[in-house]
């Protein structure tokens, strides 16, 4: 794994370069992706980057491929039965559905959340230190101790459960369900984390700090999220992307996309016309 | 019409509607009750007949004889190591046989009687004792208790369920004298009057007293009435003293059935009161059903060995169906790919837990037995035909429980890098562990309480020892029920019904183990 994107060393390096804008090196670029599933084709060439430390949001009507577009990220679609990708995703110039790519891998350097927090039945350090454990990014007791505690408070769950780490990960709250889960993405120091409409399955107040939280991992990860909430990509995203019917409408800086999209389906949709 | 959210609610077309509709309702719920009345009543039935018929064989008579271990019967010269002892069952039985010819000096008049006399111990129930003398052979030459079980037809007598019977209590009889010709004449003011209305009852009951037999007992003396009249009988001596007669009211018993068609004759009846009497036959628990293996008498019989050979058929099952079902199972949800091969698959997985269970017995027999020739009669086989039987049902329950796992689980563990095989066997196994466990014992279960692929594979067979082994010759508690259930014997009936609430306590508690393991498995969240 890259040393230089272990979250400790991004931490410092990076901070000031937070708030540049996004037009850094791109993290992961995408090129005229095709998705089918059977016949059916979801996603019709669409290509994009994402570029390190910074939000990108795809939204766009349900059914617009952009959760099928994020999974293609980390391969998740391979699970998929009849689903077939088409097109090359570099991240760092290797194509990740090359074959000599191992999936495993690669999902550790790309983490997932889901829309819906789905923490294992197990105790919440378990829940932590299941991935370090497998990936033996672990060796003793104590460092994964020290990486539980590190991604938990990272997560900002860490002073709300750090005395009852052995309690089950879901007697907690949906949000707070959901903080552990991203806790659980960033144990395995990833570089990139995918988020699938993280907050739709909770309320306004858990929502706002997994908003807060989005905004503080993003000094040290390159974040794509889907959202349903177009507020919610304003208010995260650096970047924004519009999809319909399997295309990319457009894709720019999240202000200019809210302000002043240049198409007109962007527009209808922001402002509500459809969707 | 004026306000149309108001008039829809009370217009009289709905109301009608509504009424129609909550009285769909009442119904719907008077069937679903009437359906549990009927499921529920169907089980009391069945335990209430099965629970009545084994209550009775849960304890049986047992004879005490006082006996001394004659040496020159017990050890006979050439004959005194202790496998000798062992085997010397007539020895022993003789000394018992004997013991009562002493205590009843009339069973020595003839033959016939000394055939009565020995029929109340069988050869066998002396085996317990032989062995234990065969242990400690210094008892030989003392005097020991010896104690056996009543014949059958003795037991079951005393139990009251051999032979419909009348009783009723005598007057008091005043005087008794003996006459020439081997009867006695009992006398007393209407002692007899209570006996000549039960005749006159049994008479308009239709039942014939011509051919049966009144027996009288007073203390330990039983003798047969003839000639009966309000004041007067003659009485037929059968055991004991004349004098028990005297001022005593005695008690009657009015059997209609002709002696000659009967198991248990009246000579024998009045023996029994009389060790009775004497204390030396006591109703026991019948430990020996446990304890004891298959016997050709019903007094010895026990579930012992089948109930090993149940125990090592369940282990074969086991341990070949519940892997390969798992296996099979966690396979085909979670690896293989859905084509057309694994829907056939799952199709004739589906068949094949359909199957009737007799053509697994036949497929048993010519493959297991003739083709790879492996021991008739035994559980390997045993197992191996009833694992065919389970599995199926294995994987269908395991595919069940591994299909209710939440896919967001597998998609968590995915999505952080565990591979296939470590979101299956750390996260998706575990959680469906509870249900696999069931799906596993239910099919178990199933196949403990199966029958018939056993008979074809020759399990049915009588089998006197305890298996030690997989390939012994054995049988199981089903075809145990099964073959007792054929016997002539009127005490096979009880015993049957106390085998199956054996076999129905060991699938209560299988059952019993599906439940705590769930439970046990939910309370890790």
């Amino acid at each position: 794994m890259d040393s230089d994107h272990t979250p400790q060393a991004a931490g410092s390096v990076l901070a000031p370069a937070a708030d540049a804008p996004p037009a850094a090196a791109p993290r992961i670029d995408c090129r005229d992706i095709k998705v089918f599933y059977g016949a059916t084709q979801a996603i019709h060439g669409v290509s994009m980057s994402f570029p390190d430390r910074a939000v990108t949001a795809l939204i766009g009507p349900s059914g617009c491929g952009k959760s099928t577009f994020l999974r293609c990220l980390n391969r998740m679609n391979d699970t998929i039965e009849n689903c077939r990708v088409e097109g090359q995703i570099l991240m760092d110039g290797q194509d990740i559905n090359d074959h000599s790519i191992d999936p495993v891998l690669l999902r550790s350097r790309v983490g997932m959340v889901f829309q819906k927090p789905n923490p294992f039945p197990k105790s919440i350090y378990d829940n932590i230190a299941y991935g370090p454990r497998i990936h033996g990014i672990a060796t003793s007791r104590e460092d994964l101790d020290a990486i539980v505690e590190k991604s938990l408070r990272r997560a900002g769950l860490w002073e709300e459960v750090k005395d009852r780490l052995q309690a089950p990960g879901t007697s907690l709250s949906g949000g707070q369900q959901q903080r552990l889960c991203i806790a659980r993405a960033i144990a395995v120091r990833p570089e990139v984390i995918l988020m699938d409409e993280p907050c739709s399955a909770l309320d306004p107040v858990a929502t706002a700090r997994i908003e807060e939280l989005i905004d503080e991992l993003r000094k040290r990860y390159c974040i794509v999220i889907v959202t349903h909430s177009m507020q919610q990509a304003a208010r995260v995203s650096q970047r924004t992307a519009f999809f319909h019917l399997g295309n990319l409408v457009e894709m720019g800086e999240t202000e200019q996309i809210f302000t002043n999209p240049r198409e007109k389906r962007t527009e209808d949709y922001i402002t509500g016309r459809f969707g | 019409m004026t306000d149309p959210a108001a008039s829809s609610f009370s217009t009289p077309e709905a109301l009608k509607r509504l009424k129609r509709r909550r009285a769909a309702d009442v119904r719907f719920r008077y069937y679903g009750l009437g359906a549990i009345f009927l499921a529920l009543s169907a089980l009391v039935l069945l335990v209430l007949s099965i629970g009545s018929q084994a209550v009775s064989a849960a304890t049986y008579h047992v004879v005490r004889y006082d006996i001394t271990l004659d040496p020159a019967v017990i050890t006979p010269p050439g004959e005194t190591t202790p496998e000798d002892i062992a085997r010397n069952v007539d020895g022993f039985w003789e000394l018992a046989r004997d013991n009562l010819l002493e205590t009843f000096p009339e069973a020595n008049r003839d033959r016939a009687s000394r055939i009565e006399v020995s029929e109340f111990i069988t050869r066998l129930a002396v085996l317990p004792t032989a062995r234990k003398v065969a242990a400690r052979p210094e008892m030989v030459g003392n005097p020991i208790t010896l104690t056996a079980p009543l014949n059958d037809d003795l037991d079951l007598y005393l139990k009251g369920q051999a032979l419909p019977e009348r009783r009723l209590r005598t007057g008091t009889i005043t005087a008794v004298t003996a006459q020439e010709d081997g009867f006695a004449l009992l006398e007393g003011q209407g002692a007899f009057t209570p006996i000549l209305t039960a005749l006159t009852t049994l008479q308009a009951e239709g039942v014939s007293m011509d051919e049966g037999s009144i027996l009288i007992t007073a203390g330990g003396a039983t003798g047969r009435l003839h000639g009966i009249q309000a004041g007067t009988a003659r009485l037929e001596l059968l055991t004991g003293t004349l004098d028990a007669f005297r001022n005593s009211t005695a008690a009657a018993r009015l059997i209609a059935l002709p002696e000659a068609q009967r198991v248990v004759s009246d000579q024998q009846i009045a023996w029994t009161f009389a060790l009775k009497e004497m204390g030396r036959i006591s109703r026991v628990p019948r430990w020996t059903l446990l304890t004891n293996s298959d016997s050709t008498y019903p007094e010895l019989a026990g579930g012992l060995a089948a109930l090993v050979g149940s125990l090592f058929t369940m282990l074969v099952t086991a341990l070949v169906a519940i892997p390969i079902g798992i296996l099979a199972a966690v396979y085909l949800e979670e690896f293989a790919p859905k084509n057309r091969l694994t829907d056939f698959i799952e199709v004739n997985i589906n068949n094949l837990a359909a199957v009737p269970s007799i053509v697994f017995g036949l497929l048993g027999a010519a493959v297991y037995i003739n083709f790879l020739g492996m021991p008739r009669s035994a559980p390997l086989v045993g197992g191996l035909v009833l694992a065919l039987m389970t599995f199926p049902v294995v994987i269908i329950a395991s595919r069940a429980a591994l299909k209710a796992v939440p896919p967001s689980v597998r998609s968590g563990a995915l999505a952080i890098g565990a591979s296939q095989m470590q979101t299956v066997f750390h996260h998706v196994v575990p959680l469906a562990a509870p249900g696999i466990l069931t799906g596993a014992i239910l099919g178990m279960a199933r196949a403990l309480g199966e029958t018939a692929p056993l008979l074809l594979i020759g399990m049915v067979a009588f089998v006197g020892d305890v298996p030690t082994s997989p390939t012994d010759e054995s049988t199981v508690m089903p075809v145990l029920i099964f073959t007792w259930a054929n016997n002539a014997e009127r005490a096979w009936e009880p015993m049957t019904s106390a085998m199956i609430v054996v076999l129905l306590a060991v699938l209560l508690l299988m059952n019993g183990l599906v439940v705590f393991l769930r439970r046990k498995y939910e309370r890790r969240w």
